[in-house]
């Protein structure tokens, strides 16, 4: 497939790739927020991970991808994005936005679902472990 | 040898998808666009009688590589037609009332047997006759991919009318024991099919010894030209009929009504003629080659399978399914390697390759897996660096992959409960 230039560049320069510490490790942490989206026999998992400031703000972002070149590219990017936004700035990232930015083909549009995806788990996870509550559901199903 | 195509930068690991043309063969070619260019029809000037001598001298070529009579060859549009022609024409001809189907007068149909990792232009002809009221049975392979006599006669019923077995595997290439299975049809009064596509030209064949009826192949797998292929047709012991696919001129005995492609055919007969001369060798230097970088990937990578039959291969095709990395991505990340995955990212339908998961190897798997082709002017250089690129390209993307972080801290993967999408 030929894709532009951006996606290109997240691909051989990915941002942000790692992960806190081992899986086990950033479960208990309670400053990290994890999402693990995908499946293996789907051919794409995401692995996004956030770490969260006292006061509520994204200090850093660390996803690991199992997938084809657009996936990698809208998780390093969903991590660019993560990065200094408070967890409700943060909720309202949308795949569409993903989408235009990287100008997506249309058969890759669910790489950039995916990273919504994960992007949602890893906020919900980050609530759970500190008991904050769920914003409004404003997500659309898809 | 001839002097291989203009070197780009991009090396070609894809020859099971198509083969450059041989010089020799555009050479061969070349006369019949403008100087011998009538049509062979034309049966009274000298422009016909010089295509239809190219066309002559092209179906002996033909004929010559597989043991087959000149009057055998029905030249076509490529192998999807030759399947096509073999399988619909076959079963309208041979069509009769199933043991015991109850189908009244005016709905005689019959019963087809095929392999449920055969290319889409023999399960897509079988799936439409299977509408129209025949009966299919789309038989499983081994683990490894291959089909045994044993197998197919397992499914033999009284109304069976035709077997169509590939002779070799487009994408794992492993090799299914053709005249085995051709005999155990000949016992049985079956018409057999065989789609020979990426064998013909490669390996030795011999539809006599071989018992194969119907034999598809298409130029431009071995050297040739696109857009021409060839079918067998046995005309002794049995002599097989088909309904014709079109209708019009009558040409090719009325197997194939339209003006010949003479410029195709010509180039076909000659890639058929190289290909009869420097199988033997191009196929062990091939093999030489596979090895080489199979050996290198599975000494320097863990977790890296070679899909398909360990023994029963085309010298020429590497499959390798590489663990915790995805085809797509990795192709990326090898772009000067030009070659093929069985990831779903890389297919229109997004479904991973049907073959590798028809071996039950697991979707996963056939997502990881990369196929590599050699041919002709493949140069051990050239496998060296594809095998070094590869190998640098998993690793990355192995340290970007939360499967492999997964795998290592010793979770297993296959009891994760995934979020499927």
């Amino acid at each position: 497939m030929a894709y532009g230039p951006k996606i290109i560049d997240h691909y051989e320069n990915p941002r942000n790739v790692g992960a806190f510490g081992t899986s086990a490790e950033a479960k208990t942490r309670k400053d990290i927020g994890v999402g693990l989206v995908g499946a293996p026999e789907c051919g794409d998992v995401m692995q996004l991970q956030i770490k969260v400031g006292k006061d509520g703000v994204i200090e850093d972002a660390k996803f690991k991808t199992f997938g084809c070149g657009s996936a990698i590219a809208s998780s390093s990017l969903a991590t660019e994005w993560l990065k200094g936004k408070t967890l409700d700035q943060a909720e309202a990232i949308k795949n569409t936005q993903i989408v235009e930015e990287l100008s997506l083909p249309p058969v890759k549009i669910h790489c950039s679902v995916l990273a919504e995806d994960a992007i949602h788990a890893a906020l919900e996870d980050y609530r759970k472990k500190n008991g904050i509550a769920e914003p409004a559901k404003t997500q659309a199903a898809h | 040898m001839a002097t291989p195509p203009k070197p780009t930068s991009t090396i070609y690991m894809d020859h099971a998808a198509t083969t450059p043309c041989d010089p020799r063969v555009v050479e061969a070619m070349l006369p019949y666009f403008s100087e011998k260019f009538g049509n062979p029809g034309s049966r009274n000037h000298s422009f016909g009688w010089d295509a239809e001598a190219g066309v002559d001298k092209a179906r002996e070529q033909v004929a010559r590589l597989i043991n087959a009579d000149e009057k055998e060859i029905i030249f076509t549009s490529g192998a999807t037609e030759a399947n096509n022609l073999a399988i619909k024409g076959a079963a309208s001809m041979y069509e009769r009332a199933p043991a015991g189907s109850g189908l009244v007068d005016g709905s005689r149909r019959g019963h087809i047997i095929t392999t449920l990792i055969e290319h889409k232009a023999v399960l897509d002809p079988c799936k439409r006759l299977q509408k129209e009221g025949f009966d299919v049975t789309f038989i499983e392979p081994t683990k490894d991919g291959v089909y045994t006599a044993e197998m197919i006669e397992k499914h033999i019923r009284p109304d069976t009318i035709l077997v169509s077995v590939m002779w070799a595997n487009n994408e794992i290439g492993t090799i299914n024991d053709i005249r085995a299975i051709g005999a155990l049809c000949r016992s049985k009064d079956i018409i057999f099919h065989v789609d020979g596509t990426q064998w013909v030209g490669k390996m030795p064949t011999d539809v006599e010894k071989d018992n194969v009826d119907l034999l598809s192949f298409s130029g431009h797998k071995i050297y040739g030209p696109k857009g021409v292929g060839a079918l067998y047709v046995r005309r002794k012991r049995p002599r097989v009929r088909l309904t014709p696919l079109f209708d019009g001129g009558g040409q090719e005995r009325g197997f194939r009504s339209g003006t010949l492609n003479v410029t195709g055919i010509v180039g076909l007969g000659k890639a058929c003629e190289i290909c009869m001369q420097e199988m033997d060798k191009d196929g062990a230097r091939l093999a030489g080659l596979r090895k080489r970088l199979e050996d290198a990937v599975a000494a320097k990578l863990d977790h890296c399978a070679v899909n398909g039959h360990k023994d029963k291969r085309l010298p020429h095709i590497a499959n390798i399914s590489f663990g915790f990395v995805e085809g797509e991505g990795l192709m990326m990340a090898v772009k000067d390697i030009a070659c093929s995955s069985g990831s779903a990212c890389t297919s229109a339908s997004l479904e991973p390759s049907y073959v590798l998961k028809g071996l039950g190897v697991g979707d996963e798997l056939a997502h990881s897996s990369l196929r590599l082709s050699l041919g002709r002017w493949t140069t051990q250089e050239q496998v060296d660096h594809a095998a070094e690129k590869i190998i640098f390209a998993v690793k990355r993307l192995r340290e970007m992959s939360p499967l492999y972080d997964m795998f290592n801290e010793g979770i297993d993967l296959s009891k994760v409960e995934w979020a499927h999408h």
